[in-house]
């Protein structure tokens, strides 16, 4: 194991997190916590609690899971992306480092990032609205787990991007839509049964339902299930990664 | 610019001993463009060899094949006996390459980003050793300056300092004084030929053929992803150079008489100069027959002079096909 080439991938990639503290952390803080102001202490103050849990504190996790996802691809999918356009994608390619180190780094200095965010966001909430956490160890396997997940998307949408909108596109177009619909500003429960199922496609239902549990201890979707789908998208991430680097998809001739 | 000098680096050993060996290597891009057919090539460990060729001619698909950012479509290739696919670990930690575009990482310092080329490539790190490659290629003064803020002849050094980083035994350098001014330029001869004595083997691409003339032990003309031909500078400037003879004649001449006419003989456009071209390895330059058969042909020359073909003149016969 190359040990010094994954650390130096990783440092790399943080240093360019402190570099844009304000873009890579502070800009995610400052919209999470204006979602908080509206709908949480604004308009959730006049809406009734769900599953007995107030409507402010009941969209927190749903929230942090929002930025964790953006974030998570935004991250990883900017750190592959950058040296494909810049071209110094060549010193990787010649490095001895393998497919699983090179993951590593990236994909571990991404989910870094996101965890931080995520608890950055947590304790900001925690400033609006009240609430407690259940189950701490499973929020953080959550977080953690949902984290390195769309790391690895992202990663995957970074090397298969050819354009800066590309990049974009997977984020905007299908995350955020899949976010805003997989129950971080409600409960699936309360959709009519036909659109209840529909969302069960949705595989962030699965995420925000998990995440919801570890905080109140109520769930759209059985926990064991919502571990379970998480697993079951990052291993699907990981086999693409891995045919990825087989095969030189978009990163080698 | 120093000679660079690493305490790690062997010394040349024996001029034969191949250092890089590639067999029946080819490449078919996707696109089914064949870039490389059949290269077969042989290196020699602490030689500066250097591969010519015209644009598209398979250079740097060789040199991407070789460090790994490119796969080959058949055959196989070893650095320092270690196969660059089944061995890639210890293969690649053996080679550095200086790309020919200036790809750095603009937003990183200079210091920050030679040190992540040595951690990339499995070296702990070394900031004496960091700081001497800084000095040596005169960038130590810039250690804290983002490389964007550097002229391009310092950003070429980064790169250098990035290949060098991690001490290789075997470095490509590929056309690495494209666009660097004359200064830089000799710097760079300078310190290619301070790693060749320190051990380092070097193989360079460069469309400058002075660049190969001044430099290379061997050269290595490739041409539609064909080796044409390898040989010692030397040898090919013996084996291939041809001397001209060039006469200014007292009167021009209207035609060349009769009895002069020959291949190797022709009248300048404006009458006044005969130019003769002989082989210089052989034993019969025919250059006393020639001055006899003009002193009986009553053809008076006020001077002489003799040239040598340069190295451009020979490359461009070869890859014309017109050795």
């Amino acid at each position: 194991m190359n040990f010094y080439a994954i650390k130096a991938i990783y440092l790399f990639e943080m240093a360019r997190t402190w570099r844009t503290l304000m873009q890579s952390i502070a800009s995610p803080v400052l919209s999470t916590s204006l979602y908080f102001i509206v709908f949480g202490s604004a308009i959730g103050s006049r809406m009734a609690s769900i599953d007995g849990v107030s409507y402010g504190a009941f969209i927190v996790p749903g929230l942090i899971m929002l930025s964790i996802l953006t974030e998570s691809i935004s991250n990883a999918s900017f750190g592959i992306y950058m040296p494909k356009f810049s071209g110094t994608i060549y010193e990787l390619l010649s490095a001895p480092i393998s497919a699983l180190e090179t993951v590593i780094g990236y994909v571990g200095a991404a989910a870094t990032k996101s965890v931080i965010i995520g608890i950055i966001i947590l304790v900001t909430a925690r400033l609006f609205v009240d609430f407690s956490i259940q189950h701490p160890f499973w929020m953080i396997a959550f977080l953690v787990l949902t984290s390195i997940t769309f790391s690895l998307f992202g990663f995957i949408i970074g090397i298969w991007a050819d354009s800066f909108q590309k990049l974009q596109v997977v984020p905007l177009m299908i995350v955020t839509p899949l976010a805003f619909l997989g129950g971080s500003f409600y409960s699936i429960n309360m959709l009519p049964p036909f659109w209840q199922t529909v969302a069960l496609f949705n595989p962030v239902v699965y995420l925000v339902s998990g995440f919801r549990w570890s905080f109140f201890g109520v769930a759209d979707v059985g926990v064991g299930l919502s571990l379970a789908m998480t697993l079951v998208f990052m291993l699907t991430c990981l086999a693409a990664v891995w045919w990825i680097f087989r095969t030189g998809y978009k990163i080698k001739a | 610019m120093k000679p660079l000098e690493s305490p790690h680096m062997p010394r040349p050993t024996g001029a034969s001993d191949p250092i890089i060996t590639v067999s029946s290597l080819s490449k078919t891009y996707a696109s089914g463009f064949q870039a490389l057919k059949t290269v077969d090539l042989t290196i020699r460990r602490g030689e500066i060899f250097a591969l010519l060729g015209p644009n598209g001619a398979g250079k740097t698909t060789l040199i991407s094949i070789v460090c790994g950012i490119v796969n080959p479509s058949t055959g196989q290739v070893t650095a320092d006996g270690h196969d660059i696919i089944r061995d890639y670990r210890a293969a690649r930690t053996k080679i550095g390459l200086v790309p020919q575009e200036l790809t750095t990482d603009a937003f990183e310092s200079v210091w920050a980003t030679v040190n992540f080329s040595r951690g990339l490539f499995g070296k702990p790190p070394n900031p004496a050793y960091i700081e001497k490659i800084l000095k040596d290629l005169s960038l130590w003064e810039k250690r804290d300056s983002k490389i964007m803020t550097l002229s391009g002849g310092m950003k070429r050094r980064v790169m250098i300092a990035k290949a060098l980083s991690h001490e290789p035994t075997i470095l490509f350098l590929d056309e690495p004084t494209a666009g660097v001014d004359v200064e830089l330029r000799r710097d760079m001869w300078n310190m290619v030929r301070a790693l060749r004595e320190n051990g380092v083997t070097i193989i360079l691409t460069t469309h400058y053929i002075e660049e190969a003339e001044e430099m290379a032990d061997r050269i290595g003309v490739i041409n539609k992803g064909e080796i044409i031909l390898v040989e010692d500078k030397n040898v090919l400037m013996q084996k291939l150079g041809k001397k001209q003879l060039t006469l200014h004649l007292q009167s021009p001449l209207s035609t060349l008489p009769t009895e002069l006419q020959s291949e190797s003989l022709q009248l300048s456009a404006d009458g006044t100069e005969l130019v003769y071209t002989f082989d210089t390895q052989s034993n019969e330059t025919g250059i006393a027959g020639l001055l006899r058969r003009l002193n009986e042909q009553g053809i008076d020359f006020k001077d002489l002079q003799t040239s040598e073909s340069s190295l451009e003149e020979i490359f461009v016969s070869l890859v014309r096909g017109r050795p």
